[in-house]
This record gives structure tokens, sequence and C-alpha cells, in this order.
């Protein structure tokens, strides 16, 4: 390469340098004193309906699913389309849920689902199991951005080698840190506008120019099916076969569930200004769903295209560089740059809060908290950006969304304390962390015995069933949870005290 | 209360989505999309629709 950039790869650094500038100009945006944590951690608790849109589109739909989706599509086919139910039923679920768990928090103060659950069941514990468990799936998940952004940055042209690539990405995270230090979520909050507008974009083009260069959908859709069906392992099709049922609804219900009690969405809901902003964006954010649906087609567009890849991550990029005049390649691999660094900062922002108020100060006391504790905050999320750097640069990135199912898997196990402890105290906080262990255990054996897939065949009464691991997971845990409740209220062990009233959840 | 009816609304697209047999299928292909993939798409903008009319049943004046 080393001759005179291209276009494209000018639009795509402006576009980045741009959105660092945005990132730090967040800082005076609503003139906040990001001293206190509530401003610097959750905007001022104060967005409403259209930054909230943005907010959370930018912060769910995230690199890492506009790339291994449809990777997953290229790869694997109709398995990867799990992710349309499991984005179209998240949100009645989170209608009712998250906007209870938004109320409870504003009424007393709660930055973390850890702070909820430590005041919920009395129990250091539980509170610091939760904790540990949002940073531990939030790491990996930080990581897949990386391995999102990489595989654009090597396929742009802009990187002409797997090293300058790598180069690039510490350049951009430490940029990423820089302004997430100064501006708190107020920065992703701003970028979010710039990204998702570069999404849509770039997903509209992308659907109106190449399915028509390629024949049209029936034609891709058939194109596919022979492509995948005359893979030498593990042929797939474009439509699920009646043994991969279970594990296609497993795998939806599963992830569902687990998507908003990630410390990230966590974070922007709780900026959210009332139940009101959560209640409407659970309508208006399918849109994005809708968005992720022909984005994961665009992996059977890349099928038809005849593309073969080393690395299914590619398959994308390569397309746009097919298909797109090298000037707009620029925007498109913007958008996927931008819609790393969005949720990187914001999951950044989540872990840290959890690591300062929920794991360190576990040992100093929950009554002493300290005036600085934003500070403290500030420097962990450089911390867990370090480690998330370390993370992509040693698993393999064709790996990448079977570690962020094993990540969806971890935080589920928090689920009984945080949301069924939404609605009932009638869960011992020691059988919660019990159901915890065991879910923890058993995501992580499932996981090794199937070599990090998503999927565990599970032998029952002779049979055996393939299903989600993050499912099975959870079952263990409330089957856990609720017998150790038994146990335990019977032998009258102490149950912690409960100092939420019932006025603090309407 | 009888608007806390209109919260069981909310698991339709629970039913519809989560049972494949209803739609794991190629035919019939509808504007170039296997059934499989109209379906689902379609149940996106059901579903959005369910959780708006669910929302404006159960609006209080409070909500901001």
């Amino acid at each position: 390469m080393g001759s005179a950039p291209t276009a494209g790869t000018i639009i795509l650094v402006v576009l980045v340098l741009g959105v660092t500038i945005l990132g730090f100009w967040a800082a005076r945006w609503g003139n906040a004193n990001l001293a206190h944590l509530d401003q610097w951690a959750l905007g001022g608790r104060n967005f409403g309906t259209v930054v909230s849109w943005f907010l959370l589109g930018g912060d769910l739909y995230t690199a890492y699913t506009f790339v291994a989706v449809p990777a997953l599509a290229f790869g694997a086919g109709a398995i990867a389309f799990f992710a349309v139910p499991y984005t179209t039923i998240t949100y009645p679920f989170v209608f009712v849920v998250m906007t209870r768990f938004w109320t409870v928090a504003k009424k007393r103060g709660y930055v973390t689902t850890a702070d909820f659950v430590a005041d919920r069941f009395g129990s250091r514990w539980l509170e610091l199991a939760v904790a540990i468990t949002g940073v531990l799936a939030t790491l990996p998940y930080i990581a897949l951005q990386l391995i999102g952004m990489q595989a654009v940055l090597e396929r742009s042209g802009i990187a002409p080698s797997h090293g300058s690539a790598m180069l690039m990405l510490i350049v951009a995270f430490v940029l990423l840190g820089a302004y997430t230090f100064t501006s708190g979520l107020r920065a992703p909050a701003a970028i979010a506008f710039v990204k998702d507008a570069l999404i849509y974009i770039t997903v509209i083009a992308a659907i109106t120019i190449i399915p028509g260069k390629l024949g049209g959908w029936t034609h891709v859709f058939d194109a596919a099916q022979t492509a995948l069906a005359a893979k030498p392992k593990n042929p797939g099709s474009i439509v699920i076969g009646s043994n991969m049922y279970f594990a296609y609804a497993s795998l939806a219900l599963g992830s569902a569930l687990a998507l908003f009690i990630y410390p990230h969405s966590v974070t922007s809901i709780l900026s959210s200004k009332s139940a009101g902003v959560i209640r409407r964006n659970c309508a208006l954010l399918p849109l994005y769903s809708i968005l992720l649906t022909f984005l994961a087609l665009l992996g059977y567009c890349a099928l038809a295209a005849g593309l073969h890849e080393t690395n299914n991550n590619f398959a994308v990029p390569d397309l746009f560089n097919r298909f797109f005049p090298n000037w707009f390649t620029g925007v498109a691999f913007a958008a996927i740059v931008i819609g790393a660094l969005v949720p990187a900062a914001i999951m950044a922002i989540g872990a840290a809060n959890l690591f300062a108020s929920n794991i360190l100060q576990s040992f100093g006391g929950r009554q002493t908290r300290p005036r600085n504790e934003t500070n403290v905050a500030r420097y962990i999320s450089l911390a867990i950006l370090v480690c998330a750097l370390l993370i992509a640069t040693g698993i393999q990135p064709s790996f990448s969304i079977n570690f962020q199912l094993l990540g969806g898997a971890w935080i589920l196990q928090i689920f009984p304390a945080v949301v069924l402890g939404l609605y009932t105290r009638w869960f011992h906080p020691a059988a919660l962390l019990s159901g915890w262990v065991a879910g923890m255990a058993a995501t992580a054996a499932m996981a090794l015995s199937s070599g990090f897939a998503a999927v565990f065949k599970l032998s029952f009464l002779g049979t055996s069933v393939p299903g989600a691991i993050i499912f099975y997971a959870f079952v263990a845990n409330l089957a856990v949870s609720v017998l150790c409740t038994w146990l335990f209220r019977a032998l009258r062990l102490p149950s912690g005290t409960d100092v939420t009233v019932v006025g603090d959840y309407a | 209360m009888k608007k806390r009816l209109w919260y069981w609304l909310l698991l339709v697209p629970f039913i519809a989505t989560l049972w494949p047999p209803f739609y794991a299928r190629h035919d019939p292909v509808i504007f170039g999309f296997p059934f499989f993939y109209f379906y689902q798409l379609v149940w996106i903008a059901i579903s959005a629709l369910i959780v708006w009319v669910v929302y404006l049943a159960t609006r209080e004046r409070t909500d901001g």
C-alpha cells in the first residue's frame, strides 16, 4: 500500500477524529459537575426519549453485533437469526422489569444492580458476586468491540498489516479512554448520534445496492442455501431444522433475559429521565432490531457473492469493499469503528461503577462512600479498557461470538437476585449465592466440554437435547436457589435485612 | 386495577417467536423472503406495536 491514502481512508480518519472531539466536548454538555458519580456515570439521570433512544441503540447494537452476527450467518446459516426473536422479546420484558428497577434505583440512589442487591438482601457476599459477575461478563464484551474494529481496520486498507491494525486500535483506545475519563457517560451519549446515523445510512445503502447487484433477494437466499449446504464440515441451511428448535428458542430467550442486566445496559437505563422514557423506548428501539436483521442477511449476500474467508468476521467488510465505491467504504467502516467506541465507553463506565461502588467499597464499608468515588471510577474505567485490550489480543477472533455468549451466560446468573429480587424477597440470600455458584460452574463446565460453543447437547433419559448453555445454566441456578431457600428457611438461617420498602418500587 | 390486565398482552410476542414450529419453513416466499425471515421481521413490528398499545393503555399522568 504505502501510496497516497484513498478517499475512503480519509473519510474514515476524519469521522473518527470528529467523534473524538465530540467526546471531549461532551464534558461541557449541560454544565454539570462531573465530580458527582451520578453526573459522570449516569449523565445526571436526565436523558429524554430521543437521547436515550440513540444512547441505548448505540449501546446495545454494537460493532460486534454488526460484524459477528452476519459472520455467523455467513458461516453457519439460520441459527444466527436467533438474534431476531432475541431482540424482539427483550423489549416487552424490559417494559415491565427495567422500569421497576429504574424506579427503585432513582428513589434510593443506586448506580448499579449490586447496589440494589446489597440493600434488598443485606448480603455483602451476594453484592460482591453480582459485581464480580458484571465485570467478568463485560471484559470479553469490550474485547469483542475491539475485534470488530480490528476486522474493519485490517480490511479497510488503512492498516496494511495485522501489526499496524493493532497499533491503530491502541491509538483509538487511548483516545476513547481519555474522553471517557473526562466526560463520563455524556461522551458516548453525544457520539451515539453520529454512530447511529452512520449505521442507518450504511445499512440502508447496503440493502438497496447489494441484493440488486446479486440478482435480488430470492436469488441471494437460494445462493446462500446452496453455499451453506456445500460447506465441507457442518453443512448449514437457511431454515433451522427441527433438531435445532429448542437450541434456537433457548438461545433467544436466555439472551433476551440477559441483555438488560449487563452493566452497560443498566448504566444506559438508569440515565433515563423517567420510567416513561424507558417505556416509550421499548416501542421505538425495535427499529434497531430490523436493522440488525438486514445486517445479518448481509452474511447471506456475502455467500451469494461467492466470498471465501479464512476469518468469517471479514465477510461484511469485504462485501462493502466489493460493492461500495471507495469513498463510501470510509463511511461504512467509520460506522463500525465508531459503533465499537460507543458501547466500549459505556461498558467501561458500567464495569467501573461496579468495581468502585461494590467491590472496593465492599471492603471499606458502605457508609464511608468517599468523596473521590468518581475519581476512583474514572481510573478504574481506564484499567478496564486496558484489560479488554489485553484479552482482545489474546483470543481467536473467530471465537468472538462464543465468548460473548459465555459472558451472556455468566451475566444471566445474577438474574434471580436482581430481577426476581425486584418482585419477591422470598429467596434466601445464601440460596441465591449457592444458585449463582451452580450457574457459573455449570456455564464453565458446559462451555469447556463443548469447546466454547453456545449450544450444548444435554443427555437426558437416553436422548440428547441440544440447547443453549445460557438457558441450561440458568435452570440449574434457579433450581438450586429454590431448593436451598427451602432448606435454609427450614434451618432458620438468618436471611439478612431488607432496607427497601414497598413504596420504593412504584 | 383493570389496567394491569393489559400487561398480559406482552406475553404474545414470546409465544409467537419462541415456538419455531410456527415459522421454521421456507415457503411461502414473500417479497423474495422465505417465510422464516418474513415472519420474524413482521413480528419485530407487531411486538413494537403491542408494547406501544400497552404503554398508551397503562400510562399514568406521573410517568413523565
